[in-house]
């Protein structure tokens, strides 16, 4: 099977597969979530009106912890077993490899945003003015954006010292428009006013970034 | 070349000299910011001169991908550290600035924010450059790079659309200039462009000196059967 | 008056910023041409 697609299907499997059996990972990485969300509860105590306002904010910094975490644990599995040389000789595209990964990062952080919605929603007595498939759609589009760059850099820190620190580090400059569009357009959202704008800036945002990433992973997985 | 170095460095000096002069003399006085507006002339330059070496960074870099040229390279790391350097200067004088004008140290209008953004960009890249222990380091610094500078024109457009929601006081105002204003802010970027060259190119030599001895310690530690003295 | 030292404090700054940076590269040039002299210099054990 050596078809991209198949190459892709294979390795993302693989790492849904090897998640679901390392519990323990998925359990820290749960309860790492749910401990977020409460702090931030703890450190904000706002009425329904002003959560409206700043609750847009909170999640995706929440959202975005969460992800580095996430992040720095799939490619530090790859390193222990010298995958990644594995890869390098064999005549599968780069570009399978990077799909299947930030696809399984993707699922990954997914799965989290999934359980902290209904917490935030709880504790921050959260209800939509707009309409809350909208909301859906920024979800999708800016974990996607989160996890391309975040998977794309990730790649690029394993050789480098304080690797998790590394990662935050890179992501975090380079994120910030898509950050100002997500958290942006969920206040729209939330507070019933219109969000096109971000949403179409987060879009094209996410095809910019993801071409330009399958562009250069080549040279970043050769240059390890 | 190098006998140049000396005397380009004192004509240097000479024109900033004389910049500042025209800055703070000849320049005529604001009508509602009063002297302080002076800050304007050593502000913006630095603005100007910053983004064109992060320009530098970003043809640099793609130059590194395709050509593979270690001259490339070190002119990457160069112009993004300098202008690092001049993008501190003006992120430090705009607060400086706006003090005594707006009566706060900071506010998240269009410039000043965009420039934090494009400050954070490239202090990363320079993270990366220093903590990167691949041997390839200059090919992924360079896909930093290009990720970096395509990023700016979102970071532009999306603080854009941010603040014509949320409007907020503009530094360094709008509009139209006073010609004399104009003619000293121009005398001041050619100065401090002239500055920009000459530290870059003494950034350049030492780079590429630093280059050759780690070349010959590691050439050093190969022949030398019983271990390097290091 | 006071507004003026805003004026006098940014341009100090500039050029304090820009010093340091040079004297960086100052300081690593010179350190460079110690390297440079010990390379020269026949090893103890060679």
């Amino acid at each position: 099977m050596t078809a991209p697609t198949g190459i892709t299907r294979v390795t993302l499997l693989k790492d849904l597969r090897l998640e679901w059996r390392s519990k323990d990972a998925i359990n820290s990485m749960l309860f790492f979530s749910l401990l977020v969300v409460v702090v931030f509860s703890f450190s904000f105590d706002p009425s329904a009106e002003e959560s409206r306002q700043i609750a847009g904010g909170l999640i995706w910094v929440a959202f975005l912890f969460a992800a580095v975490v996430a992040l720095n644990q799939t490619w530090a599995r790859e390193l222990r077993n010298q995958v990644l040389d594995a890869y390098r000789v064999s005549p599968a595209p780069p570009n399978s490899l990077f799909i299947a990964k930030t696809l399984g990062n993707f699922i990954f952080v997914s799965v989290l945003e999934a359980l902290m919605t209904p917490l935030f929603i709880v504790f921050y007595r959260l209800r939509a003015l707009g309409p809350a498939w909208q909301l859906l759609l920024v979800a999708v589009l800016g974990t996607w954006a989160l996890v391309v760059n975040g998977t794309f850099f990730a790649a690029m820190s394993l050789r480098t010292r304080s690797r998790e620190i590394m990662l935050p580090l890179l992501l975090f400059p380079i994120s910030i428009p898509a950050l100002l569009a997500m958290v942006q357009s969920t206040t729209a959202i939330l507070n019933g006013e219109g969000a096109r704008f971000w949403i179409v800036l987060l879009a094209t945002y996410d095809l910019v970034f993801t071409t330009v990433c399958l562009l250069l992973f080549e040279t970043v997985l050769n240059a390890e | 070349m190098k006998k140049a170095f000396p005397i380009l460095g004192v004509l240097t000096a000479i024109l900033l000299i004389y910049a500042l002069y025209q800055a703070l003399v000849v320049a005529p006085t604001e009508k509602t910011m009063g002297d302080v507006q002076r800050i304007f002339y050593y502000h913006v330059p630095s603005a100007w001169t910053a983004f064109i070496l992060f320009f530098i960074n970003f043809g640099a870099s793609v130059l590194y991908l395709i050509k593979r040229n270690p001259a490339a390279d070190i002119v990457a790391l160069v112009s993004a550290e300098v202008g690092v350097v001049f993008c501190t200067v003006v992120l430090i004088t705009g607060p400086i600035w706006a003090r005594p004008v707006w009566g706060i140290w900071w506010t998240w209008d269009m410039r000043l924010t965009s420039t934090l953004v494009l400050w954070l960009i490239y202090v990363s890249y320079l993270f990366l450059r220093r903590f990167s222990s691949s041997g390839e380091t200059p090919a992924l610094a360079a896909a930093l790079a290009v990720l970096g500078a395509l990023c700016v024109p979102f970071v532009y457009f999306s603080i854009w659309f941010f603040r014509t929601q949320h409007p907020q006081p503009v530094m360094g105002g709008g509009g139209s200039i006073d010609p004399r204003m104009l003619h000293v802010l121009l005398i001041n970027w050619l100065a401090f462009s002239c500055f920009a060259f000459l530290v870059c190119w003494s950034r350049y030599r030492l780079e590429s000196l630093q280059r050759e001895v780690d070349h010959a310690h590691a050439l050093q530690s190969l022949l030398d059967p019983r271990g390097s003295v290091r | 008056m006071n507004k003026t030292y805003y004026l006098l404090a940014a341009y100090a700054v500039t050029w304090i910023i820009h010093i340091a940076y040079l004297g960086t590269i100052v300081r690593r040039y010179q350190r460079l041409q110690g390297e440079i002299k010990d390379l020269k210099k026949p090893g103890p054990r060679s």
